[in-house]
């Protein structure tokens, strides 16, 4: 096994093209889990942290975000602006493991990892955010939903890899929030993940929305009937029981060693009732 | 098998070193610096027993390759002490008697000053949930938590 | 041992907290664990293990990793020849090393030693085993059907009737009265069937050992243990060797629990070693240790108790079914002995049934067998208390076992502290203080043996007064420092004087394990008998000095004296001064004792927990927890404190969350500490420990053992407290959010 640091995007690139065995790390907490266990064995290891721009949060000139793929969740918590567009997706980001795997975990890892329970993905999914792929035909923008493609399986090509996610501009009056549901309080993997984002109108109805769940099907869900049921409404208790209905519905889960079908499902509803119910408060801003 | 050759900086030392490319940051500790203070309790990072900080951030050397480590800084238990002069967070670990077997101690040591240089006023929950990747299966972490907020405290009148 | 060991006193050292010896190199990094250890020219050796539940071993062809460069040895059990005499080690080296079958996922098949970790496993990959994958149990009253899969024909006990699978072993029985017409005299009769899972002891620290052994047939290990002897007696038995001649050294150990009480690795690195011809280290991942060390029993069990209108039990009867892993264990008899331990009856009859499965051995773990048989017992009674109307307190009050109640296993208690913790627990600001919507409150008693055994310890004077302790039990949570301060305390110098080492067993004769919550009552006992030993030289050395008879010196405060007018004018002579003339006055000085210790001093606990449960998810919250024990005598506050606080956290671990998942393939699911959930900082509170101090008339400080009883109350005190919050009775452990939603919603 070979251990490479490229410089650049295009290194970085040619590397991962010329050798199909070759695997990117981030923050490696999902990867060297899996090489320890020997579940993998790469022929060469790409550490991507080196590349320019790849550790840095930056405000684009449209007001959306630009989130480099090599930067640690913690950093993301500690960056005032991107906390106060999009508490929800840093919510996601922040629940990854403890605080020593968030010195190192990335978003784009978590969701280049494919596992259907990924934290940081429901919220980027709610939020309608995009990823910046890199690959031997230049770059592309993907939307997040459809990068994981089935567990552990991801759209990327030969070659890809994603460089950054981009965060829509927040504007006045949006929201969101990710809630899981773990047994413990930390170190768990999500049974049920679920963010929703919101935007209202001025008088306080919601405009549009989105909500996505986690850990209930092979890949994330966007579930548009549960974000119809939010839209027009001022999230009152019946629009949160349809949301939350909804949500049940769309739920497609597994019986595990984490949580059963009926488990899942129900709380998949009262997850999303409560994510809508938070998202909203903060996009109304009191 | 050719083998990797780093040039980093532990506990404020230059160090060099040879390591494979699976190797991680923690068996270089351990089997090739003996540095054996950071502990293997999972290699899977939810113990925290190998608790260290790279470039001042907390990670577990368990999932961080020795590779990576190439013109970093690691602070280790092992630099925790000044000389003689204990931390007070070592010294009230003992005083306190905040470790039983012991085994878990110097990952919590590693996370918990790195908890108060950012935040010298924790509340209880703070520090529970700071210190949530640093399992202690033996004291029920009643008095890890009291002897980081009571030195949090005694630090804070000192300072 | 006499009763009368116990002696009231003032206490100078004992009961004070004073920092710990070996605490410098634990918080520096520097105290050396088991796989801390290095030596020159060291192989690294694995296992490799059955991915079966349950095989037979046709064949391993290890040819392949044998003509690997880099690997020194490989060994299966063909290399152990050697067939253990007694049934118990021939089962720890079917343990070890599979013989003709593998019997669970996990099962270590071959071993391998070699220059690197990394040739080592791809040499484990070369080895290429022939299986014949047979039917698998892992379900303790699936595995007692006639119809099961049989693990080994021929070992079922002549106490098992007719009608079960071979696969149950023993059957044991307790209790006295009739209990039929018990239930007669009752009003109310509750019969409930109950289930817990196994869980493991969760020690931090995996297993770890470095192995020598030369052709000169002697070796040496150093190894993470909870008992060195038993290591040594247990290695050399399987390896066919005089005990003698292996020389078995604790490292530090980082946590034990019951499940460093027996062997896993040594006996294969020893192997290793030998046939290599090079020192070998074996570590455990933490997979390993899931699959292959520890765990508990897990339980099935079904409890009937009768009571009067105002809480009298008439009668009480507990079946308990435990599966103990692949091998025999007695954990059903422990059980069935526990359960009704803190009660007095006048009708009671248990049964313990031992079934094997394909699970790994259990090994001990705190109190092992009671935890379980508690949370059923304690369930009922709770359930009962909530029926009748009654405070669960008052109830238990009038119940309660006392000095001169026959134990529902047979002895009579002397003093014990069990209504003083149910007192304690009754006065405390806890039971009284108001709950919010969603929470409930439970409590619970629990009750553990204690034991003593196998205890050497030499206390030597050294020249200059000061005095070094040699003890044979690994310290697993400052047990060194509580030996210092009764040997201070009995010699009458500053704690700081004596230094408590941990003797390899070259050095000192045979110990027990550390475990049955032994060390500090038994080495304490030993330890102040030694200190006594020491005394009696060092007074016949003044009284020689003085020219005065040995019987006319007395000890106190650190020094001989003339023991009243008569005896003669001398001041006093401290320890230092007899100590630096010992040369001269016959040589070097010290004490030593040697015992087998009995009355041990069985020990009682009563805890109470809040819980607040969210009727939308079933997540359970812990919001308080209070324990009550009963020490007999503190000798280090905090370190009792840290043995409730561990024990009640482990329980709370066992009722909530932890749990071994076996697949339908008998495989094990959840080998990591991301799904076998142990409790993390932040699920918890504060845990407050309330130390009672009933003297063990078996120990001259009154010292009973507190390492175990803390698990035993937490399973029922949670399931109590979690039932009434919940409004609906929890009947199957772990209590995990989908079991609980399951029964808050059936419940409507
Ligand atoms: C103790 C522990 C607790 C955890 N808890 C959680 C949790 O609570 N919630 C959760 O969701 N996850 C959890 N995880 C899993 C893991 O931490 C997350 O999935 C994390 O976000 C992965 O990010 P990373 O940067 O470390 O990824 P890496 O390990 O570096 O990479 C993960 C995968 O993505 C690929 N990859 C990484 N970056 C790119 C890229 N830019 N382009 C293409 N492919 C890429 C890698 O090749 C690899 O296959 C936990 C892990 C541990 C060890
Ligand atoms: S050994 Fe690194 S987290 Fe457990
Ligand atoms: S003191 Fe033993 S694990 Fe923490």
């Amino acid at each position: 096994m070979k251990f490479e640091t490229p410089q650049t995007v295009e290194q970085a690139v040619a590397l991962l093209a010329a050798d199909s065995g070759a695997r990117v790390l981030a923050g490696g907490t999902d990867l060297l889990v899996r090489l320890r266990a020997g579940h993998i064995a790469p022929s060469a290891i790409v550490d991507i942290k080196h590349i320019d721009g790849m550790g840095e949060i930056t405000q684009q000139a449209d007001g959306g975000w630009r989130i480099g793929a090599g930067v640690p969740c913690a950093a993301m918590g500690e960056h005032a602006g991107l906390v106060a567009d999009y508490p929800g997706v840093v919510e996601g980001a922040e629940l990854i493991g403890s605080t020593q795997v968030q010195g190192r975990c990335t978003m784009v890892g978590n969701l280049c990892n494919a596992g259907p329970a990924g934290d940081s993905v429901p919220a980027l999914v709610a939020a309608g955010a995009m990823v910046r792929v890199a690959g031997p035909n230049g770059t592309r923008d993907v939307p997040v939903l459809h990068i994981p493609t089935a567990p552990g399986k991801t759209s990327l090509a030969k070659g890809e890899f994603v460089t950054s996610v981009y965060l829509p501009p927040r504007g006045a009056r949006g929201g969101d929030a990710y809630l899981r549901f773990i047994p413990r309080t930390e170190m768990d993997i999500a049974v049920v993940g679920c963010a929703v984002n919101v935007i209202l109108e001025e008088d306080g109805t919601v405009a549009c929305a989105g909500v996505a769940l986690g850990a209930v099907a092979p890949t994330v869900l966007l579930v548009a009937e549960a974000a119809e049921a939010l839209i027009g409404t001022k999230c009152d208790d019946a629009a949160l029981a349809a949301c939350a209905a909804a949500a049940t519905a769309a739920a497609t889960p597994i019986d595990d060693k984490r949580g059963t079908v009926a488990f899942r499902k129900d709380v998949s509803g009262v997850l999303a009732r409560r994510a809508a119910k938070l998202a909203y408060v903060r996009a109304k801003g009191d | 098998m050719s083998r990797i050759h780093v040039s980093t900086t532990i506990n404020g030392d230059d160090v060099d070193y040879l390591c494979e490319a699976g190797d991680t940051l923690l068996d270089v500790l351990r089997d090739q610096l003996d540095l054996t203070g950071s502990k293997e309790g999972c290699a899977s990072g939810d113990c925290g027993a190998c608790t260290v900080r790279l470039d001042g951030r907390l990670v577990c050397a368990c999932l961080v390759l020795g590779a990576e480590a190439e013109g970093r800084s690691v602070e280790t238990i092992e630099g925790m002490a000044e000389g003689e002069e204990l931390h007070p967070l070592q010294r009230n670990f003992i005083n306190k008697a905040a470790l039983q077997c012991g085994i878990c101690t110097p990952g919590i040591l590693v996370a918990a000053k790195d908890l108060l240089e950012r935040n010298p006023d924790p509340t209880e929950e703070e520090v529970r949930y700071w210190l949530a990747g640093n399992l202690c299966r033996c004291t029920g972490y009643d008095k890890i938590i009291r002897t980081v907020l009571e030195t949090a405290a005694e630090m804070r009148g000192a300072a | 041992m006499a009763k009368d060991e116990f002696q009231s006193r003032q206490f100078k050292v004992v009961g004070t907290r004073v920092p710990r010896p070996d605490g410098l190199d634990k918080v520096t990094g520097r105290a050396r664990y088991g796989a801390d250890m290095t030596a020159p020219g060291m192989l690294f050796g694995f296992c490799l293990r059955s991915p079966h539940a349950h095989a037979r071993i046709r064949a391993i062809d290890t040819s392949a990793a044998e003509a690997m460069k880099g690997v020194k040895a490989v060994v299966t059990r063909a290399d152990f020849t050697v067939t253990p005499q007694d049934q118990g080690t021939r089962d720890i080296l079917d343990n070890v090393m599979a013989g003709a079958k593998a019997l669970y996922d996990g099962h270590t098949v071959a071993a391998v030693a070699a220059t690197s970790r990394s040739v080592a496993l791809a040499a484990l990959k070369a080895i290429k085993v022939d299986y014949e994958v047979l039917p698998h149990v892992t379900d303790v009253d699936e595995a007692m059907k006639p119809e099961a899969p049989v693990l080994h024909e021929g070992r079922q006990q002549e106490s098992v009737p007719e009608g079960y699978s071979q696969n149950v072993l023993a059957r044991s029985q307790y209790g006295h009265g009739d209990v039929e017409a018990g239930f007669a005299k009752a009003d109310l009769i509750v019969e409930r069937s109950f289930k817990t899972a196994a869980t493991h002891q969760g020690y931090i620290e995996p297993h770890a050992c470095l192995a020598s052994m030369g052709n000169d047939g002697q070796g040496d290990l150093w190894c993470c243990t909870q008992g060195h002897y038993m290591v040594r007696n247990t290695c050399s038995a399987i390896m066919g060797m005089e005990a003698g001649r292996l020389k078995v050294t604790a490292s530090e150990i980082g946590g034990g629990f019951g499940g460093k009480t027996t062997v896993f690795l040594e006996p294969v690195a020893l192997m290793l070693s030998k046939k290599s011809g090079k020192p070998v280290k074996m570590t455990m991942a933490r997979e390993e240790v899931l699959r292959a060390s520890g765990p508990t029993a897990s339980t099935s069990i079904d409890i009937k108790i009768g009571m009067t209108k105002d809480g009298k039990i008439t009668a009480a009867q507990g079946d308990f079914r435990y599966q103990n892993g692949c091998f025999y264990a007695m954990n059903g008899a422990l059980g069935a002995m526990c359960g009704f331990a803190p009660y007095h009856l006048e009708n009671v009859e248990t049964v313990g049934w031992e079934v094997v499965t394909n699970r790994p051995k259990a090994a001990a773990y705190r109190a092992p067998g009671a935890p379980m048989a508690a949370f059923a017992v304690e369930s009922v009674i709770d359930e009962m208390a909530k029926e009748l109307g009654l405070d669960p307190i008052e109830l238990r009050l009038k119940n309660a076992a006392d000095e001169g109640t026959k134990s529902a296993y047979g002895p009579t208690y002397p003093a014990i502290g069990l209504k003083a913790t149910l007192e304690a627990a009754k006065a405390h600001p806890h039971w009284s203080a108001p709950l919010g919507p969603n929470q409930g409150r439970g409590v619970a008693c629990g009750f553990w043996f204690n034991f003593g055994g196998d205890t050497c310890v030499s206390l030597m004077i050294n020249p200059d007064g000061t005095v070094s302790l040699s003890e044979g039990n690994p310290d697993i949570g400052g047990s060194r420092a509580s030996m210092s301060m009764m040997a201070a305390e009995e010699l009458g110098i500053p704690y700081e004087q004596v230094r408590t080492v941990i003797a390899d067993t070259a050095t000192l004769g045979q110990n027990e394990v550390t475990d049955g919550s032994r060390v500090t009552f038994a080495v304490g006992l030993a330890t102040i008998k030694a200190a006594r030993h020491a005394i009696e030289i060092m007074k016949a050395r003044a009284a020689q000095l003085w020219g005065i008879a040995p019987e006319a010196v007395e000890w106190v405060d650190g020094a001989a004296q003339p023991a009243g007018p008569n005896a003669g004018k001398f001041p006093p002579m401290t320890l230092k001064e007899i100590a630096e003339t010992a040369s001269n006055t016959g040589g070097p000085i010290a004490g030593h004792f040697e015992v087998n210790a009995e009355g041990a001093g069985v020990s009682f606990g009563t805890h109470i927990a809040d819980t607040e449960v969210d009727p939308e998810t079933g997540a359970v919250k812990v919001l308080r927890y209070t324990v009550f024990q009963d020490a007999g005598k503190a000798v280090h506050p905090d370190y009792v404190e840290g043995q409730l606080q561990g024990g009640a956290v482990q329980g709370i671990g066992w009722a909530l969350n932890e749990e071994y998942i076996y697949g339908e393939d008998g495989t094990l699911q959840n080998a990591g500490y991301l799904d076998y959930r142990i409790p993390v900082a932040s699920d918890l509170p504060m845990i407050d420990p309330v130390i009672l101090e009933i003297p063990n008339p078996g120990h001259p400080y009154g010292v009973r053992g507190v390492g175990e009883t803390g698990i035993v109350p937490p399973l029922a005190t949670l399931a109590n407290a979690v039932s009434r919050a919940a409004g609906v009775r929890l009947t199957s452990l772990p209590m995990s959010p989908p079991k609980v939603l399951a029964a808050i919603k059936a419940k409507g």
